[in-house]
């Protein structure tokens, strides 16, 4: 079991608000049209606050934090 | 002169949550229309609604439990809980009640949004449309301060503030770029799944 975890978009839902690259600029920047980009990395820990409420702020729910999965 | 106290303690705490919610309301709005400037990010106005909204509650249960526990006024809980039930004012009061569950499940179900789904979540909070007005409406009817002149004020300036803020929302066009294209994928989308 690993306990990192990782940005997920999910981009059907995602209305390009930009509120989580706002929230998050050290993961999330936007392209051209104002839809993020998510760093595909596992989110260091003293991130994970701010993470946590991009999750929560993003206006469609279109941001989740996953179980990063690990290899064996 | 306790029982005074709680009656303006009543008053008050009405008086405030009708500023609190109404700027609760415009916020809300101000984040629906994406408004943003450089040193005005839109997570601080989404962070500013949902906090004030909370305070808003906590206001809103002062008015409610002061006016029910004034020995004075003998409203008893299920004139607070059951709308048009109080012998009091009856019209007005059950209005209060109205507005203030409505106002708790648009609070309750956005605490729970992450559980109920996008489309729940905002099919319920539309209800503050409902729960605003007939929130004012209220105040109006049955407030002991609604011609007092600071009341006025307040009333006329919520009203005010709540209704550029509706005007602005209707007049404002999407401010998603890329709004148009979307909604063509949505629709060939659609046309796929009826298949
Ligand atoms: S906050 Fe949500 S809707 Fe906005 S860009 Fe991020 S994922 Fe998309």
């Amino acid at each position: 079991m690993s306990d990192q975890l990782k940005l997920v978009v999910d981009r059907i839902k995602c209305d390009g608000r930009g509120l989580c690259a706002e929230l998050l600029p050290e993961l999330i920047r936007l392209d051209d049209w104002g839809y993020p980009i998510v760093d595909s990395g596992n989110v260091p820990k003293h991130l994970l606050p701010l993470a946590q409420r991009a999750v929560e702020d993003c206006p469609v729910l279109a941001v989740t934090l996953r179980r990063a999965e690990v290899k064996r | 002169m306790p029982d005074t106290l709680l009656w303006y303690t009543t008053r008050g705490a009405g008086a405030v949550t009708l500023i609190l919610l109404s700027s609760v309301v415009v916020l809300g709005i101000l984040s629906a229309l994406r408004v943003q400037t450089a040193r005005w990010p839109r997570f601080l106005t989404t962070g500013l609604h949902r906090n004030l909204a909370l305070m808003t509650l906590v206001f809103l249960a002062l008015h409610i439990v002061t006016a029910v526990v004034d020995p004075f006024t003998h409203l008893g809980w299920a004139a607070a809980l059951i709308p048009f039930s109080s012998y009091y004012r009856t019209l007005w009061l059950g209005l209060g009640v109205i507005s203030f569950e409505l106002l708790l499940a648009i609070a309750v179900t956005s605490l729970l949004r992450g559980y109920l789904g996008h489309n729940t979540w905002r099919a319920i909070h539309w209800l503050t449309y409902a729960a605003w007005p007939v929130g004012v409406i209220h105040g109006l009817g049955t407030g002991t301060d609604t011609w007092s002149a600071w009341m006025l004020a307040i009333t006329a300036a919520c009203v005010a503030a709540v209704g550029v803020a509706i005007i602005l929302r209707l007049t404002t066009g999407s401010t998603d770029p890329l709004a148009s294209a979307r909604a063509t994928f949505r629709t060939a989308v659609d046309r796929r799944e009826v298949r």
